[in-house]
């Protein structure tokens, strides 16, 4: 061990502290949420819950999953899961295509192209000419909801970044031995850049995962995804001067909405996060 | 004089073949092109969807903005049916009827921007330095992993979760934890409103983005104090600096280069408040925080009818409001952008 001076041994405590204090508060209100879920109705009602639950009930989590509220939560829940599937796989062929199309070095309109996509980073129509033409090109059912979002020149810029990184002389051997363009793509582009490819997946993923407004603007009721369906029952909860005759109260079922909405989030998240911390680097982007 | 009998002087048999040469090549450019799309045509079959997606949802909305410059105020018809009224929109909410609320909307965006900035811009730096102290690598890697995971989860669940722990209670629902909290410290009175009150928003909405933002924020911070070598910090050292002027003359110029690409990236930005988060904040809690809360965009969905209490009659105005406001935006960013390609050599586009 380094022998530290007085100042650096102070930082070191105070880096310690602050740290954990910041990763404590974190935490905290998803800690607080499960709490919430399922403590019981006067815990919740006189707010007594501070950080675990108390005398606990389940019955407003097995009611959103099974019970009163299961029918439109897991319809919401399968809507999220088809658009976050299938649009993830629309964004990701249509990037990947892209970027490796840009990143060979003897494409025709090479630099047409480039500002063609890049433009759109510059300038959008605004949110008004937007849903116009989202009205005009039928984005108004599931497919619509796939094929209209989705593609950001961004991330396309991100990953041609990557391709152009890789070295030339794999992918020459490969065109001797008579690999066409789609088996250079498959076999050697892809297996090497999977870090960014795990980034922009997941960036892809998070957005229709996580997406609210459009959804909730151009689709109706029963096509209607999970952010949504969440915000209706939460605003329900918020309005406490219903009366609600459940044995739990209507706050437990709120938080217990948004505690399953996250769990998928939760779960994979670790496995994920070595990639982005590693592929996401805004400050070496470059053209 | 001189220039002219320069360039009618007999031309060397090098140029003569370099100019034929270019004759050839500008002949022969459609047939090269065309062998080379023939040659490697996957590449080509595979930009066509892209160039199809980046068309139709990209380009063609952008036509769609000639209805700020017309009378358009019901989204059934088809822009073409509808009359051109000229520049009326944007003098009826520049100088128009309109004009307070327009400009508050835009100083809102400005003001909420700018604070979100001078608070929110330096805790990133702040908590990539705490974590670079931190030596035990499994304790640093599990706070950095928690620290990250607000980033990934969606604005309604964030929104919600303010909206209940700060909820001022009621007869049958006692105060939100953290309104509890805010009273017993004193800030506001017992079960007091938070959500509906125009002094809060700015810093609910702040301090939230903080809370989203600061640990996936540290990241980029993270490596570039990572990338610093230890032996500068040796040297400083020895020529006896402590900690904050280890700090101070090592960590801060060597992530300089990091420091300034994302403040000039963030002042770029600082006309793009998001929609959803200030939608969704300012649902069902009254008109008198909109005084503070209302931005551009907030602005333009409510006139233009997409939002719930929006009437949908101010289609032409709402498309009007954003234009102004994305012109201007588009303007800062390409600024930023080309700062940035100075200052740094680094950009985004």
């Amino acid at each position: 061990m380094k022998r530290l001076d007085r100042s650096e041994l102070i930082f070191k405590i105070f880096a310690y502290v602050l740290v954990t204090v910041f990763v404590l508060t974190t935490i905290y209100p998803f800690i607080y949420s499960v709490s919430m879920a399922i403590s019981s109705d006067s815990a919740v009602t006189f707010g007594r819950v501070v950080l675990w639950p108390v005398e606990i009930q389940l019955n407003a989590v097995t009611d959103l999953i099974v019970g009163e509220w299961a029918k439109s939560f897991w319809i919401a829940y399968t809507n999220t899961l088809f658009y976050t599937f299938y649009g993830t796989i629309f964004s990701m062929t249509l990037s990947i295509f892209a970027a490796y199309a840009l990143s060979r070095r003897n494409l025709v309109f090479k630099r047409q192209i480039g500002f063609f996509i890049v433009f759109t980073m510059w300038f959008s129509a605004g949110l008004i000419p937007t849903y116009i033409n989202y009205r005009e090109m039928m984005v108004n059912n599931r497919w619509g909801i796939i094929y209209g979002f989705g593609v950001q020149a961004f991330n396309i810029l991100l990953l041609r970044n990557y391709f152009n990184g890789i070295s030339r002389e794999i992918e020459e051997a490969a065109i001797v031995d008579g690999a066409n363009e789609f088996q250079v793509l498959s076999n050697i582009y892809l297996p090497m850049s999977k870090s960014a490819l795990a980034t922009i997946t997941l960036f892809y993923a998070l957005n229709r995962w996580n997406g609210y407004f459009w959804n909730m603007r151009l689709v109706q009721g029963t096509e209607h995804p999970l952010q949504v369906v969440l915000r209706g029952i939460i605003t329900n909860a918020s309005n406490t001067d219903d009366i609600f005759n459940y044995p739990y109260s209507e706050f437990s079922l709120a938080y217990a909405a948004i505690v399953l909405s996250i769990i998928p989030i939760v779960v994979i998240y670790p496995y994920l996060q070595r990639y982005f911390a590693r592929g996401v680097n805004v400050g070496g982007v470059k053209e | 004089m001189n220039n002219t009998a320069k360039m009618k002087r007999e031309l060397t048999p090098e140029e003569i073949h370099h100019e034929e040469l270019m004759e050839e090549l500008e002949r022969t450019r459609w047939r090269r092109y065309w062998h080379q799309i023939k040659k490697s045509w996957p590449v080509y079959v595979m930009l066509i969807p892209v160039i199809l997606f980046f068309y139709f949802f990209r380009y063609r909305p952008i036509g769609g903005i000639l209805v700020a410059f017309k009378n358009y105020d019901n989204y059934a018809i088809s822009i073409g049916e509808s009359d051109f009224y000229g520049l009326y929109a944007f003098r009826y909410l520049i100088v128009g009827p309109q004009a307070e609320r327009f400009w508050q909307a835009f100083r809102n965006t400005f003001t909420l921007s700018a604070y979100g900035l001078f608070f929110g811009f330096p805790i990133p730096i702040v908590l990539a330095l705490l974590f670079s102290e931190i030596r035990n690598e499994t304790y640093r890697n599990i706070t950095q992993i928690i620290s990250y995971l607000p980033r990934f989860i969606s604005t309604v669940v964030i929104t919600s979760l303010i909206g209940l722990m700060l909820f001022q209670g009621s007869i049958n629902q006692s105060p939100g934890i953290l309104n509890t909290l805010f009273a017993k410290l004193g800030w506001i009175e017992e079960g007091g409103a938070v959500m509906t009150e125009p002094e809060f928003f700015r810093s609910i909405y702040i301090i939230s983005g903080i809370w989203e933002g600061a640990g996936y924020g540290s990241i980029v911070y993270f490596a570039a104090i990572m990338a610093i070598s230890p032996t500068n910090y040796e040297a400083a050292k020895i020529d006896g600096a402590n900690k904050l002027a280890q700090i101070r003359y090592v960590t801060l110029p060597g992530m300089a280069p990091t420091l300034t690409i994302m403040l000039i990236l963030r002042i770029g930005d600082i006309l793009s408040v998001g929609y959803e988060k200030v939608l969704l904040l300012t649902q069902n809690q009254g008109l008198s925080v909109l005084s503070t809360a209302e931005v551009i965009s907030t602005y333009v969905l409510t006139l233009g009818g997409l939002w719930s209490s929006g009437s949908g009659s101010g289609v032409s105005f709402a498309a009007a409001a954003d234009l102004f406001n994305s012109f201007i935006a588009m303007f800062l960013v390409l600024g930023a952008n080309y700062i940035s390609r100075r200052v740094s050599d680094t950009s985004l586009f």
